[in-house]
């Protein structure tokens, strides 16, 4: 069979609509998103963040989607034309196109609340992750312009360093729930959370997931005190808009998979119309973590990434990974 | 200043009692480094949060205002004598001498008997201060022998013309709108 088996018993209305749903849903946090960040950021620096537009500062984002619409798609004397328009796309279609996997409820009457359920399960995520770097090297690249350049060489080398740990911290997981299946795992961590046993993989997925996300203290892609700010240096207007919105969707998509994963997935106290609730709340928790973290730690140095990813978390990772399926295996 | 004892010291310089060890870190890198490190990740991440539990500390300027202490030297005042009513200002134009930013201009006249304007007998027919030059140093106030002149607490004069920061006599004898508030004892 050519396409997965698990999620495609559903009709084809069903699945557009769950689509839609989820999409419309994302697309809805994601800006609300930016603005909670710059408030968040604020608190931790003992002041307030945006607090002039609209109530509380929450219309911030309706403002400066207005501004960066309003701009001019300009584009650099050396820039590949299709390539440099390419990139932001090809990033924002990547990050929407994760989303798909994350499972917001339990699978109720043959319907369940995910976009798909493929076979291969996560690494669909990682396959689309993998695609989004492409969207940083090309556009980085394309730019003609030396600190775009910069920035995308060293978020080609950061993602190799990175996602090899990555992969490694969630198969403990895979193999204590047997499946690949998001659904599947969710569902075996019935009598205790994976997060429990699996305390190193968590860690070692959040740290890589900022280096993933291209979030502090791993932001070394942007860094601007170095690369003016790297392969989104000679972007301006929605095409910048994109960069900045996939990035949030990375984090909400790496917070999911790390919920599911580790958190219990959906599940919590409650009926069951709470799921995508339940699910939205450990999201939105690990997000904050994200908040947290780059309010607290200055950006790395070039060789301390590398040499932390490799020396330190691939091991770990793969130790890890070793322990757990040996004593699965004993067990 | 080199005394008996140290000159004697030969090389190589022995670790003497008076030589403090520098203190280095542990060296970097290794598990060790990384067990260390997200120690020190913890510490920093409590540092932060204690700060967002504390709350901001800014001011939200032009809805709240920071208090200004008695002595603040802001837009200056012309005074009058409460019980006359007249100018205590005379005229004699020691405050455009003391001006180090030469802002003061002062006309000075004589008194009419019929309808006196000041006290004494001259009074300052054009009192002008040039805020736009005015470098609030307060010299005018130290030398006015009247005390007609006094610096306020009044510091928002942004405006959009310079011509309209040339405060006339009638704007500085006016009742400043004090849009400052005022520190209280124990602030």
């Amino acid at each position: 069979m050519l396409i997965a088996e698990v999620g495609f018993a559903e009709a084809t209305w069903i699945l557009v609509l769950k689509a839609l749903v989820i999409f419309a849903a994302v697309f809805a946090i994601a800006p609300v998103l930016t603005v909670v960040e710059r408030k968040i950021l604020g608190r931790f620096q003992a002041r307030y963040g945006p607090n002039r537009v609209g109530p509380f500062g929450l219309l911030q984002p309706a403002a400066d989607a207005l501004k960066l619409i309003g701009k001019e798609q300009f584009e650099p004397h050396g820039a590949l034309r299709f390539l440099y328009a390419a990139g932001p796309a090809l990033v924002i279609f990547s990050g929407v196109a994760t989303l798909a996997i994350l499972p917001w409820g339990d699978v109720k009457g043959g319907v369940g609340f995910y976009g798909i359920d493929v076979s291969i399960g996560v690494l669909y995520f990682f396959a689309f992750g993998g695609l989004s770097f492409y969207g940083l090297l090309l556009g980085g690249w394309a730019s003609g312009s030396k600190y775009s350049f910069l920035g995308a060489m060293r978020s080609a080398a950061q993602l190799i360093s990175y996602e090899i740990s990555m992969a490694l911290a969630l198969l403990g997981s895979i193999m204590m729930a047997g499946s690949l299946s998001l659904t599947e795992i969710v569902h075996a961590q019935d009598e205790v959370w994976f997060v429990i046993p699996q305390f190193l993989g968590f860690l070692i997925f959040m740290v890589a997931g900022f280096a993933e996300a291209n979030r502090a203290p791993f932001d070394l892609p942007e860094a601007d005190a170095e690369i003016v700010a790297g392969y989104q240096t000679e972007y301006g207007g929605m095409r910048w808009g994109s960069f900045m919105l996939a990035e949030y969707l990375e984090m909400f998509v790496i917070s999911g998979i790390a919920a599911t994963f580790f958190l219990g997935g959906w599940r919590g106290p409650g009926p069951g119309f709470l799921d995508p609730i339940w699910m939205l709340v450990k999201i939105l928790g690990l997000m904050f973590l994200f908040f947290w973290v780059r309010a607290t730690l200055p950006r790395v140095r070039y060789d301390q990434l590398m040499s932390f990813g490799w020396k330190v978390l691939l091991p770990l990772a793969t130790l890890n990974a070793l322990v757990t399926a040996v004593l699965v295996t004993v067990l | 200043m080199a005394n008996a004892e140290t000159e004697t010291r030969q090389f190589p310089y022995l670790p003497d009692s008076d030589v403090v060890a520098v203190q280095r870190g542990p060296e970097p890198g290794g598990i060790k480094g990384a067990y260390r490190v997200f120690g020190e990740t913890l510490r920093g991440l409590k540092t932060t949060m204690a700060r967002m539990i504390e709350g901001p500390v800014t001011i939200q300027y032009p809805e709240e205002k920071t208090a200004v202490y008695p002595r603040f030297r802001g837009r200056h005042k012309l005074h009058r004598f409460e019980d006359t009513g007249l100018e205590k200002c005379v005229g004699c134009s020691l405050c455009a001498a003391a001006c180090p930013a030469d802002c003061i201009r002062v006309v000075a006249a004589e008194n009419d008997p019929a309808n006196r304007v000041s006290a004494g007998e001259r009074y300052a027919a054009v009192y002008e201060i040039n805020l736009s030059r005015c470098i609030f140093c307060g010299y005018c106030e130290i030398a006015c022998p009247f005390d007609a002149i006094t610096m306020g607490h009044d510091y928002e004069m942004a405006d959009y013309n310079r011509g309209d920061l040339i405060f006339t006599k009638e704007m500085l004898l006016a009742e400043p709108l004090e849009r400052t508030p005022l520190r209280t004892a124990d602030e």
